[in-house]
Parts: structure tokens; C-alpha cells; sequence
């Protein structure tokens, strides 16, 4: 008897735990009793020995921005020679190039660039809709914020003329984590947790599903952690929007955060953490691209049921000097290595296909 | 009914495990079959924490690959050479000693020696090489020469392996490596590695090592075409000779890499395989004081969580790795001492620098 042990029969009779005895767990608890008891939360939620992914291609509008958040290597001045802002024909081969290899979405994501208006968001979303069939994942809630204040709307009306034009679901960037002390310290010009947080509500409120990720390991405490765990939480008690909370650690290369990067051991506890405070957020995805494809694998046994991504292309962690790779190959042979079926997805979590390893 | 087969056949394990019963064959294949990594995790660390509590070793060495020319040719190398193939080389003495002497000012407590099988050297040229790293680094472990290679050596000299290892020992060899056993299988042997000493030969010399004192290390090449049941008898045979003598200090699992080799067709091995494979080389092991996850092999990031995983020690601070990069290992080359403590400390467990034969040392000498 430890003073975990009611917080594990907590757990394992279905209850849900508070902050004080998440921020237990993430302190104390044995590295393997955490992956047992968010093993069997997963279990609950997902019966099924299956983990999901979607073949989607990352499509970085631009890399104008203003915000200069300290941990971001990817970003430049609007005015800057390297900044850019896509061609339709570039983002046209892009497009074309992912449905090809048999991708059903793309990930549009960008700078906050105050050279765009909403015409321009609203134009490229109708353009891709009006030329493609393709699911469009797109701008995260600071991008939202970003082009209201920058254009004089509201987020509210921001949103609808999105969704008009063609956004069908919003990515959990720019959470970081949701709390305004770290913010202002690490991303000083991004909206604040408030804000994040409400344009998600909005979202949510008008049938818009939407991830939420949390950047960690950076200059946060493990208070920091549990706090944003519940901010999400609560938010999905109100609105049931999230289909997926997806955790990942800072990359210090390249950035001006000094900091060493966060350890396997570290993101595992919080990834299994995640699992078991966010009992009302259906998925957990674990980040190949901040981990590896070792450590993706084993937090499938750590809480996760979902990889992502196979990522056709990614920019921006690559930016801070880690570039891990995945093809739809390894990422089947990764999850039938853990004992699961691999399941292609949509973006709202429908299954789409399983694969199957080729015999070698 | 399979579920409720599979809790009882864990539970069994434990209980052996806990009453420190050794595992069987089958319990081993049973492991192996078994996805809950978390569970055999958690069997492995109950062994672990008996042997080596809450301690992870670490070691500052030096790697001397002083050749690549070999003429055994394994399906599963991407390092050795013929002797007139570019890129292929051989360090004369004076080279190596200015090796050595290029990190004199760094606290290496041990000289990883290892190389080909390279028919132009004759055994003067390995006693040369010892007396030499003695000299320019008096206060460090020999640790020199696979089975593999003192077979070679021996044969080459005409002499028996005993008076190979008597000759170099008296020229400063204080332990062998653990290289060259790969897979202890007929099958795999034939079909591999032909031309290299066979699993028995490997374990015959390892026992003539440790009759006349010397301490040894042991390892498996995994992950390529090899059955569960292949690597439990090899783990089985090592456990059977450490039974009689005692000599082996460290199990090292050393994952396999197939780039540039005959079998590059095969893909990496995945985390679940490698951190069973350490689990269960713990539980199976229980004769063996210390198993390493290599974090070359594995990457850091791995290997920090296998101290959870039954493995006590992540190897060396090694600067210039070369035979697993040839074959696409993408770790970094080299870990600082102050990266393998923040690796073991954020994991939970208390860094320990060790020498050779996990005596703790500071700064290069004996505590």
C-alpha cells in the first residue's frame, strides 16, 4: 500500500483522477505500472488490439511570421528574402502528389503573416475544394486569432468564413502548453491560452472537430503539464469536439530555448499521463516525429492507439534538426511488430483500410 | 480461455521469478510470443533490481577497430574488406599509439580492441599492439579480441588458443570482448557465417578464457533470421557454461543493422523486439551479473528505457563507433559522460562510472 494505490483502484475501477493525484502519477508512479494503467484505459476506450493512422501530407502555406516564438527554427520575417508564400501550382503538384500515394488529407498549416487577409484563406481553401476531393485539415487556433485581429473580424465570423470555404477540421497546433506564464516566456506574441482554448470552443460549437497537442520540455513544470491536461479536459466535458490529444516534446536544436531535450523516459510518462487524466478525449496519438520510430512503438504500450501520420512531407520539426522518416511499410511493420493490426484512417477516426505486411 | 492462459502462464513465470526458480526454454518462448512489454518489463526489472538495485553503468572507453580487412565474410558485415579494396586498412603499432595518445588527456579507463581476421598479421603484431596501449595508457583495461579473432590468431601462429592467451596476456590482455558469437545455431552458422568459428568452438574458447583467468563478455546478433527458439538456446548455452565457470561479466543483445550487408533486404529490428529481447535475456540470464543495452545500437533513446527493461548498463562514452554506422546505425557517433547522466538520472536511476569490470571509478580512477 503506497499512496498510489488508491489512485491506481481509481483508475482501474473506472474513476476518474484529479490534478493532485495526476501530478502523483507523473512524479512517482513506476515507469511500468504507468504503462499498464494507461494500457488498460486504452483498452476500454479501444477493445480492439488496433492502431490507426492517416496518410496525409504536412503543407506549410508560409513561413512569413511575426509571432518569433523562441522554439520555432522554421518561421522568418514576412519581408525576409527566404519567406514564402505558396503558388497554387506548387500547392496543386503538392496535392496532386498526395492523393497519389494514397492520401485522403493534407495538414495546411502556416505562419501568422499580416501580408494575408482572410481573401487569401478563403481563396486557397475554396481553390483546393473546387479542384480536389480531399479532406482539408486546416489552421490552428493562433492562425484563427491571428487573421481576426489582423483583419478586424471576429473569431466567430473568421471561423464561418473558413468553414464556408472549405475547412473541414482544425489541428491541435499551437497549444504549447496553456498556461499564459510559459507563453509569455516562450511565445510571447502568440494568442494567449484563453484565446486557444475559445477558438476551439467555437469550433467545437459549430460542429468543427479538432485535435489538441501540448509542446513540452521546454521551460515548464510538471504542474504546467497537469494544468494544461485539465484546461483540455474540461473543455471536452463542454463540447466533445476532440477527437485526439497528441503531446510532444520541444526539439532544442536550432531554437533559442537552452534547454536539453526532453528524455523517452520523460515523454512516455506524460504520454501515458495523458491517457489517463483525458478519459473523455477518444484518442491518443503518439509523435514519431519528435520520438522516433522506436519510441512510437512502445507508446503503443504506453497508452496510444493512434500514430499519426506517415507525413509525405513535414518542414517544420525538421527545421530543428530532427528528421525522422516513415513509410507506409514501416509504419504497418511497426504496428503488427506490437502486435496490432494497422488501420488506415479518416481524419474523424472512421477506419478507411487495413494493411497487412508483404511477405518479405 | 487463451486470456485466461496467458495471465496464468505470467503469473507462473513471476512466482519463479520472484523465487528466484530459473526460467525454462518454454518460458522463454512464451516471453518472446507474448506483446505485453510491459509485464515482461516488469519481471525483467525484479531480476535487475536483485543484481544491481537502482544502479546504471557507464563506461569511458575507447574503441581500437585496428582492422577492416577480413576474409570471413559474414552475410551480416558492412565493415570488413578484402585486402586491395578501397577503403580497406590496417593500423600499423605507431598508428594506434597515436590514437591512443590523441584523447591522453581524457580519463578512458578501457581500450575496446577488436578488428578482422587479417591473415598479414602475425602474432607479434597483436602482442606489439597490446605492449604498446599498455604503455601509452598504463592505467586502463585491455579489453581485446573476440574468440573469433584469437582462433584466427591461434591457427596463424600454429599455436593452441591457451598459449595465444598465455602470450598475450603477458603482453597486458586483461579481458575479452564478446563479439563473434552471433547466433550459437548450426543452421544460422552455415547459412551466415561459414567461414567464421562455430557456436560450440565460440563457447570452447570463452572456457579456455576463463579457465586461465581471464573474464569475458558474451553477445547475440538478433533480428535477422534467426527463430525465438534459436536465440533461447543460445541464451541457454551461455547460461550453461557461466554455470561452470563463472567468467562472463556482461550480456550484450547488439541489434542487427542491415545496410550495406548480404541482407540488406531485411528491415530494422522494432523497439518491442529489442526491449524483449533484453527483458528476457535478463530473466533467462540469471547467472549473469550484467546486461547492456548498447545505446549505438539501439539509440539512446531506446536504450534509456531499457534500464527499465532488465538492462543495467548503456556502455561506453564512445567517440569514434565505426562498424555499426557502416551498417546504418543512425545514432549519434559519439554521447558526452554529462548526456549518458542525464540519460540515467531523468530514467530514474543513479548514474555509476564504471571500468571495465564495473568497479566504479572517478575521473579515470578506482573509487
Amino acid at each position: 500500500m503506497t499512496e498510489l494505490t488508491p489512485i491506481r483502484d481509481k483508475i482501474l475501477n473506472h474513476r476518474r483522477i484529479d490534478s493532485n493525484e495526476a501530478l502523483l502519477l507523473l512524479e512517482r508512479a513506476d515507469l511500468l505500472d504507468l504503462a499498464f494503467l494507461a494500457h488498460e484505459v486504452r483498452k476500454w476506450l479501444h477493445p480492439e488490439p488496433m492502431v490507426t493512422f492517416v496518410v496525409d501530407r504536412n503543407i506549410n502555406y508560409t513561413n512569413g511570421c511575426t509571432c518569433g516564438c523562441k522554439f520555432c527554427a522554421y518561421y522568418r520575417p514576412p519581408e525576409h528574402p527566404d519567406a514564402y508564400i505558396i503558388s497554387k501550382e506548387a500547392l496543386c503538384h503538392k496535392i496532386r502528389e498526395t492523393l497519389d500515394l494514397g492520401g485522403t488529407q493534407i495538414l495546411l498549416q502556416g505562419g501568422l503573416n499580416p501580408l494575408l487577409g482572410l481573401d487569401y484563406y478563403q481563396d486557397i481553401l475554396s481553390f483546393i475544394k473546387s479542384n480536389f476531393d480531399i479532406h482539408i485539415h486546416g489552421f490552428s487556433p493562433p492562425e484563427i486569432a491571428f487573421i481576426a485581429q489582423n483583419c478586424g473580424f471576429t473569431i466567430e465570423e473568421t471561423l464561418r468564413s473558413l468553414i464556408k470555404a472549405g475547412l473541414d477540421t482544425i489541428p491541435g497546433g499551437g497549444a504549447e502548453i496553456l498556461v499564459d506564464d510559459i507563453r509569455r516566456q516562450i511565445s510571447p506574441n502568440k494568442c494567449t491560452a484563453d484565446t486557444w482554448l475559445n477558438v476551439m470552443k467555437q469550433a467545437h460549437q459549430m460542429g468543427i472537430k479538432t485535435t489538441a497537442t501540448m509542446m513540452f520540455g521546454h521551460i515548464e513544470t510538471h504542474e504546467h503539464i497537469i494544468m494544461h491536461l485539465m484546461k483540455i479536459r474540461d473543455l471536452q466535458d463542454l463540447t466533445q469536439g476532440f477527437t485526439a490529444f497528441i503531446p510532444w516534446t520541444f526539439q532544442p536544436g536550432n531554437t533559442k530555448i537552452p534547454v536539453l531535450a526532453a528524455t523517452s523516459v520523460h515523454y512516455l510518462r506524460v504520454l501515458a499521463v495523458s491517457r489517463l487524466v483525458l478519459d473523455n478525449v477518444p484518442n491518443i496519438q503518439a509523435s514519431w516525429v519528435t520520438q522516433g520510430e522506436k519510441i512510437a512503438q512502445i507508446s503503443l504500450a504506453f497508452g496510444a492507439n493512434d500514430l499519426g501520420s506517415t507525413m509525405i512531407e513535414e518542414n517544420v520539426v525538421a527545421a530543428a534538426g530532427v528528421d525522422f522518416r516513415l513509410s507506409l511499410a514501416d509504419m504497418v511493420r511497426m504496428i503488427t511488430g506490437a502486435g496490432c493490426r494497422a488501420v488506415q484512417r479518416d481524419c474523424f477516426y472512421n477506419s478507411l483500410a487495413e494493411h497487412r505486411m508483404p511477405e518479405i | 480461455m487463451r486470456t485466461s492462459n496467458m495471465k496464468d502462464r505470467f503469473s507462473e513465470i513471476q512466482d519463479k521469478v520472484l523465487s528466484q526458480q530459473r526460467l525454462e526454454f518454454d518460458d522463454g518462448l512464451f516471453l518472446f510470443e507474448s506483446n505485453n512489454i510491459a509485464r515482461i518489463g516488469q519481471l525483467a526489472d525484479i531480476v535487475r533490481k536483485r543484481l544491481n538495485g537502482n544502479s546504471a553503468y557507464y563506461v569511458y572507453n575507447q574503441h581500437i577497430n585496428y582492422t577492416n580487412v577480413c576474409i570471413s565474410h559474414c552475410q551480416f558485415c558492412a565493415y570488413a574488406k578484402n585486402k586491395d579494396d578501397a577503403g580497406a586498412y590496417t593500423w600499423t603499432v605507431s598508428n594506434i599509439r597515436e590514437r591512443i595518445l590523441s584523447r591522453i588527456e581524457e580519463p578512458i579507463t578501457e581500450l575496446h580492441i577488436v578488428g578482422g581476421l587479417n591473415p598479414d598479421l602475425p602474432l607479434q603484431y597483436y602482442t606489439e599492439l597490446l605492449e604498446a596501449a599498455q604503455e601509452v595508457r598504463p592505467g586502463a583495461t585491455l579489453k581485446a579480441f573476440t574468440a573469433v579473432e584469437l582462433d584466427f590468431i591461434a591457427k596463424n601462429a600454429a599455436l593452441s588458443v591457451e598459449d595465444v592467451i598465455g602470450r598475450l596476456k603477458k603482453s597486458g590482455l586483461a579481458m575479452l570482448p564478446g563479439g563473434g558469437a552471433e547466433v550459437m545455431s548450426s543452421r544460422i552458422h552455415e547459412s551466415l557465417f561459414p567461414r567464421k568459428i562455430n557456436g560450440k568452438r565460440w563457447l570452447e574458447i570463452m572456457e579456455t578464457a576463463h579457465g586461465s583467468g581471464l573474464m569475458t563478455n558474451a553477445t547475440l546478433l538478433y533480428g535477422h533470421i534467426e527463430t525465438h527458439a534459436e536465440r533461447l538456446s543460445h541464451l541457454i548455452a551461455l547460461r550453461d557454461l557461466q554455470d561452470r565457470t563463472s567468467g562472463f561479466c556482461a550480456f550484450i543483445p547488439l541489434a542487427f543493422h542491415s545496410a550495406n550487408t548480404g541482407l540488406s533486404h531485411l528491415p530494422a529490428t522494432t523497439a518491442f523486439d529489442d526491449l524483449k529481447t533484453i527483458a528476457i535475456s535478463r530473466l533467462m540470464l540469471d547467472n549473469f551479473p550484467h546486461i547492456k543495452a548498447y545505446w549505438v545500437m539501439i539509440g539512446e533513446k531506446l536504450a534509456q528505457l531499457a534500464l527499465s527493461f532488465g538492462a543495467d548498463d548503456l556502455d561506453g562514452t564512445i567517440i569514434e563507433e565505426r562498424i555499426s554506422h557502416e551498417a546504418g546505425a543512425t545514432s549519434p557517433k559519439g554521447l558526452t559522460r554529462d548526456q549518458l547522466k542525464y540519460l540515467i538520472t531523468s530514467a530514474g536511476y543513479d548514474p555509476v562510472e564504471r571500468d571495465a569490470f564495473y568497479r566504479p571509478v572517478a575521473q579515470g580512477i578506482l573509487k
